[in-house]
């Protein structure tokens, strides 16, 4: 349920732009979610409807699910990150700090470590619709 | 686009009363043994302490405290497992023994990732162990931690403390507080480092003589605490008032 913890920050973030915009009600709260974290979406779901209170009763959430690119920092190759790729265990790490990709990814043209994750890390909040 | 963990970190942190990073300008000085065994002599008081291991390209407190297969729990967040009375967060259980190679950018997104999901429990002091340097880690604590205080380590030698001073006048200059300079692996008499940081207007905590046996105890938290540098630690801490 380390979902959950992502879901607060997501409620938290948009309260303090609804405070700035004086926003009576949120409508609408779109969230990106990148493949890399792989972010189960029914548990944030889940968290964001047990979550929901005041001005968020009545918001609907939207998860817009975001591919994974990297691009490597050597020789340049961009690639798309699939979870297939790696063991269980070590998705898992990743699912917890995206960053420890670095342990266990390298590029699949020169093998090098040092790519940087140009898409598809985390949680974003990519848009919050409301009435004033 | 807004990076929403960013607004939950100070919730995360509330119920921290105080939060000191263990630092230092420069690697090899002893950082990471003194935050461990300065975490260890604090939780020996009665204090509820956490250890967080930030130097996440280099970490090693996990082998001081001799940590093994452990993993957090997962409770609606990360729950820092509690080791020799310690809660205590590393980026070793996800990375496990692989070398990470980190730049700043990652490193910056890894430490809010950690701040934005760890849910430390109702602590007295949350002891951090910094990577060296005044890069990106020291620059990310002071832009998210509004609380932080710094405990500033060096050794006796001038090459040390040559960057060690520019730390002292960065935080200086920044308003962050610095609680003092602790001398480590101290083998000489002279007293430079303790005329220096006081021309600074920089509390000087003490002198910890340089241990030729302190190695043994890595890994093994009981001789650890039977040390003279655990000992000398502990006194440096009563005797300042630190806590």
């Amino acid at each position: 349920m380390h979902e959950w913890a992502l879901a607060e920050s997501v409620i938290a973030a948009a309260s303090k732009i609804a405070e700035k915009e004086e926003l009576k009600e949120v409508k609408e709260v779109i969230v990106k979610i990148g493949e890399l974290q792989q972010v189960e979406e029914d548990i944030l779901f889940f968290a964001f409807e047990q979550l929901k209170k005041d001005i968020f009763r009545k918001t609907k959430f939207q998860i817009l699910k975001a591919m994974t690119k990297l691009r490597c920092r050597v020789c340049g190759t961009e690639w798309s990150f699939k979870k297939q790729s790696l063991d269980e265990n070590n998705m898992e790490s990743i699912h917890f700090v995206p960053e420890v990709a670095h342990a266990y990814v390298k590029c699949p043209k020169c093998r090098s470590p040092d790519f940087k994750i140009v898409e598809g890390r985390g949680i974003w909040l990519e848009e919050i619709k409301g009435a004033k | 686009m807004v990076d929403p963990r960013l607004s939950i970190i100070d919730n995360r942190l509330k119920s921290i009363k105080r939060i000191i990073a263990v630092s230092s300008g420069k690697g090899g000085v002893g950082k990471s043994m003194i935050a461990t065994t300065f975490a260890l002599a604090l939780a020996k008081k009665g204090l509820k302490i956490g250890l967080f291991d930030l130097d996440f390209t280099s970490p090693s407190t996990h082998l001081i405290l001799g940590i093994k297969n452990i993993l957090p729990k997962e409770e609606k967040g990360i729950i820092p497992p509690i080791i020799n009375n310690l809660s205590y967060m590393s980026l070793v259980y996800y990375s496990g023994e692989l070398a990470t190679p980190l730049r700043g950018e990652d490193t910056s997104n890894a430490l809010i990732e950690l701040l934005s999901v760890t849910k430390w429990d109702n602590l007295d002091i949350l002891v951090i162990d910094m990577p060296p340097g005044i890069g990106d880690a020291v620059l990310d604590l002071i832009k998210l931690v509004k609380k932080i205080e710094f405990l500033i380590i060096t050794t006796s030698s001038e090459l040390a403390f040559h960057t060690v001073k520019k730390q002292l006048i960065l935080l200086k200059e920044l308003k962050v507080k610095t609680i003092g300079v602790l001398e480590n692996m101290k083998i000489n008499k002279m007293k430079t480092i303790k005329t220096e940081t006081e021309k600074l207007g920089i509390n000087f905590l003490g002198e910890i003589p340089y241990d030729k046996t302190l190695e043994e105890s890595i890994g093994d938290c009981n001789k650890l605490s039977t040390t003279t540098f655990f000992q000398i630690v502990d006194e440096t801490l009563t005797n300042n008032n630190i806590v």
